[in-house]
């Protein structure tokens, strides 16, 4: 692998050798539609990989495959050691060690954003309810909105929202991340506080698959970028010969249609 | 118009408008009826018939209002009393507010009733406004054996016992659901059954401790038999529907399909033809002897009527609610009664509120179909005991007119406090 001293610079001690997710030969099927097809990918400890590639290409099945909102019929997926089987205790231990970040936050807009942190700590991982929401304090400090905490979903912007949403994951001390494009849903001015506030959690050496298109964020935090197409994983490289040096046609295609003009 | 210049496009404002006051609307009654009552020909013309409308309704139900007779002991009396002038007979009302009210309920006992009615309060109050103390709903579990007590009399041991069977049967489902709910369920109804079947042995059918009168379930009449049919049944129907409504989402399919078919079973059939079945069609299947008590089998009727439409008010709730809500919780590592319970119901449920009001008050009014199977419910002493004596034949207006005012007050009692909790439950601040 050829690296530039950039990308050598951010790759750095972070990336272990211990395997954080094993996805091996995994197809999936919605009815008769091959939606995702042969998927190998192995993710290391500590990495930050951005999957882009155009709309339905199966991005957002193939991350919610990870925490199993979706099945998957062929192959086999391995989560922190733990492979996805239909036992539900199994997968309700997967989903509370892998926390997801979604397009439209899908905050609970029944309860304060103190209340939206501490709810799956305290029902799912027991804890005190005093320390949990301390834990959420914290969490909520970290991305910059703890005058929030008393407030409802509704009351706040799409950019707090979707930090909030951040801050509700964290609070279940996950190991890995999942973000299904988090900015999309946003206006252009909010989209850089909660690419900010990834970039801290990158630096902080979670491990995170982040869907989207925001080429800026892969440059700066990733360690790879997987391109898909059709359900298929067409193409992976770090980031700058990713992107300076595609190898796929239909990398440079989509890369030009994002980027160019 | 100094800093505008007209001919000019670019343009910077230098000097920020200070906020002025909204312009001062003309006001008073004159400005108020022009633009509500007469701010156009038509409704104008609506106006003048709405006065003329209200005017003669009460020219005629004023008089007969205040001119009643309170004081009279048949309508013969009445009618002498007021001596060809216009007035409402309403002595009736005085005469036989027992019988509307208790129904051949003991006179001395009436205390009882009354009693567990002032309690019912007390046990509500904290389902209905979360902010009171969660001690409170230990009454709440208990004022269901109290109640029993109250109204039905008889040794305090058959309350006891049947809460004793509960709690057993409580206690055993703690332990047991760990290992499957089907488990607990079952191993806690089946505990509950023995306990109550054990018990029936020790307790003497007539054993007279700490009795109160018995008091037979035929003569538990009059607007109590509303009240007690109107409660109990919504009390149970609401949790019967959530399940129910639960169940119909289940992937499960054996689950699913039992519960569809109940609730287009019982939506497809009237309530009037379920209350018929339990009056007439139940005998022929109990084995003689039994003694199922009426008002028991009428109350499972009204339940499960109330509890499929209930179901179906829910589904919507639930039908309503983005998907990624559920998706959140899954999410987040909680297992399905969590998620249900923490986020998909609460939410649901707030959705459902005027669809679920809306079925509380239908049933509680419908509560007086039961004078069809010759309950003596209110509507049943008014048609049967009351305008059949020869005393009161002829009362209709002030009868009825009574008791359309009890079901008012307490259908709009329900309608308010739902809007209330609407308020109170509305966090989305759209
Ligand atoms: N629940 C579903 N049922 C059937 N088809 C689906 C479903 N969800 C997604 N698809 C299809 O699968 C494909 C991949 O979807 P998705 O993973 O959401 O794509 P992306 O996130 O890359 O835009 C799309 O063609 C979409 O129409
Ligand atoms: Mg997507």
């Amino acid at each position: 692998m050829a690296m530039t001293d950039d990308a050598i610079a951010h790759m750095d001690a972070k990336v272990s050798d211990e395997v954080a997710i094993e996805i091996e030969n995994m197809n999936k099927w919605y009815g008769t539609f091959h939606v995702l097809r042969d998927i190998n990918l192995t993710v290391y400890s500590g990495e930050r990989i951005v999957i882009c590639g155009p709309s339905g290409s199966g991005k957002s099945t193939l991350i919610r495959c990870i925490n199993a909102l979706e099945e998957h019929q062929q192959g086999r997926i391995t989560v922190d050691g733990t492979t996805l089987s239909s036992d539900i205790k199994n997968i309700d231990r997967i989903r509370s060690e892998v926390g997801m970040v979604f397009q439209h936050f899908n905050l609970f807009p029944h309860l304060t954003i103190l209340e939206n942190c501490t709810l799956a700590p305290i029902w799912v991982r027991k804890t005190p309810k005093k320390e949990a929401e301390e834990t959420a304090m914290h969490f909520l400090t970290k991305v910059k909105i703890p005058e929030q905490a008393d407030k409802y979903p509704g009351q706040l912007s799409g950019g707090q929202q979707q930090r909030v949403a951040i801050a509700r994951s964290l609070c279940m001390k996950p190991r890995i991340m999942l973000f299904d494009e988090p900015t999309s849903a946003l206006d252009p001015e909010m989209i850089k506080e909660v690419l900010d506030t990834m970039i801290e959690l990158a630096e902080d050496g979670m491990t995170m698959l982040v869907v989207t298109h925001e080429m800026g964020f892969a440059r700066q935090v990733a360690n790879r970028v997987i391109f898909m197409d059709e359900g298929q994983i067409v193409e992976q490289n770090e980031p700058e010969e990713f992107f300076h040096n595609p190898k796929s046609d239909r990398t440079k295609l989509f890369l030009s249609q994002i980027l160019g003009h | 118009m100094s800093d505008k210049p007209a001919h000019n496009v670019a343009f910077v404002r230098e000097t920020t408008l200070p906020p002025s006051p909204p312009p001062v609307a003309e006001t008073g009654a004159i400005k108020w009826m022009r633009e509500n009552l007469f701010s156009s020909a038509f409704n104008s013309i609506m106006t003048i018939l709405g006065v003329l409308a209200v005017y003669q309704i009460l020219s005629l139900a004023l008089p007969w209002l205040l001119n009643g007779v309170w004081n009279a002991s048949s309508i013969r009396d009445c009618r002498e009393i007021l001596d060809g002038a216009t007035g409402g007979c309403f002595a009736v009302l005085t005469e036989r507010w027992h019988q509307l009210v208790f129904g051949r309920y003991p006179q001395d006992s009436y205390w009882r009733p009354t009693l567990a009615f002032l309690l019912m309060f007390a046990a509500f109050a904290p389902v209905l406004f979360s902010n009171l103390p969660k001690k409170m709903l230990i009454f709440t579990g208990l004022y269901p054996f109290i109640a029993y007590y109250l109204v039905w009399g008889g040794s305090v041991l058959v309350p006891i016992l049947s809460l004793v069977g509960f709690a057993v049967g409580y206690v055993v489902y703690t332990r047991l659901v760990d290992r499957s709910f089907a488990t607990g369920f079952f191993g806690g109804v089946a505990a509950a059954i023995a306990v109550w079947y054990i018990g029936g042995f020790i307790i003497n059918e007539d054993s007279t401790f700490l009795a109160l009168e018995q008091v037979e379930s035929r003569d538990i009449g009059g607007f109590m038999l509303n009240l007690i049919l109107g409660v109990v049944c919504l009390s149970v129907s609401l949790p019967l529907g959530i399940v129910l409504a639960l169940g119909r989402q289940s992937r499960m399919p054996i689950i699913k399909w039992i519960c569809v078919v109940f609730i287009e079973f019982i939506r497809g059939v009237p309530l009037i033809t379920l209350l018929f079945v339990a009056n007439v069609v139940l005998a022929y299947f109990l084995p003689p002897g039994t003694n199922f008590d009426l008002i028991l089998r009428v109350m499972i009727m009204i339940t499960m009527f109330a509890a499929a439409y209930i179901a179906e008010v829910i589904r919507g709730g639930l039908a309503a609610l983005p998907r990624g809500q559920y998706e959140a919780g899954d999410s987040l590592g909680l297992d399905y009664s969590q998620s249900m319970r923490l986020i998909i119901l609460p939410q649901a449920l707030k959705i459902s509120i005027p669809g679920i009001v809306n079925v509380a008050v239908g049933l509680f009014k419908d509560t007086t179909l039961v004078s069809v199977i010759s309950m003596f419910d209110l509507v049943g002493m008014v048609r049967g005991p009351i305008l059949a004596s020869t005393d009161w034949n002829g009362v209709y207006w002030e009868l009825f007119g009574f008791a359309a005012l009890l079901f008012f007050v307490f259908c709009y009692g329900i309608s308010q406090y739902s809007q209330w909790l609407e308020r109170q439950l509305q966090t989305d601040h759209r």
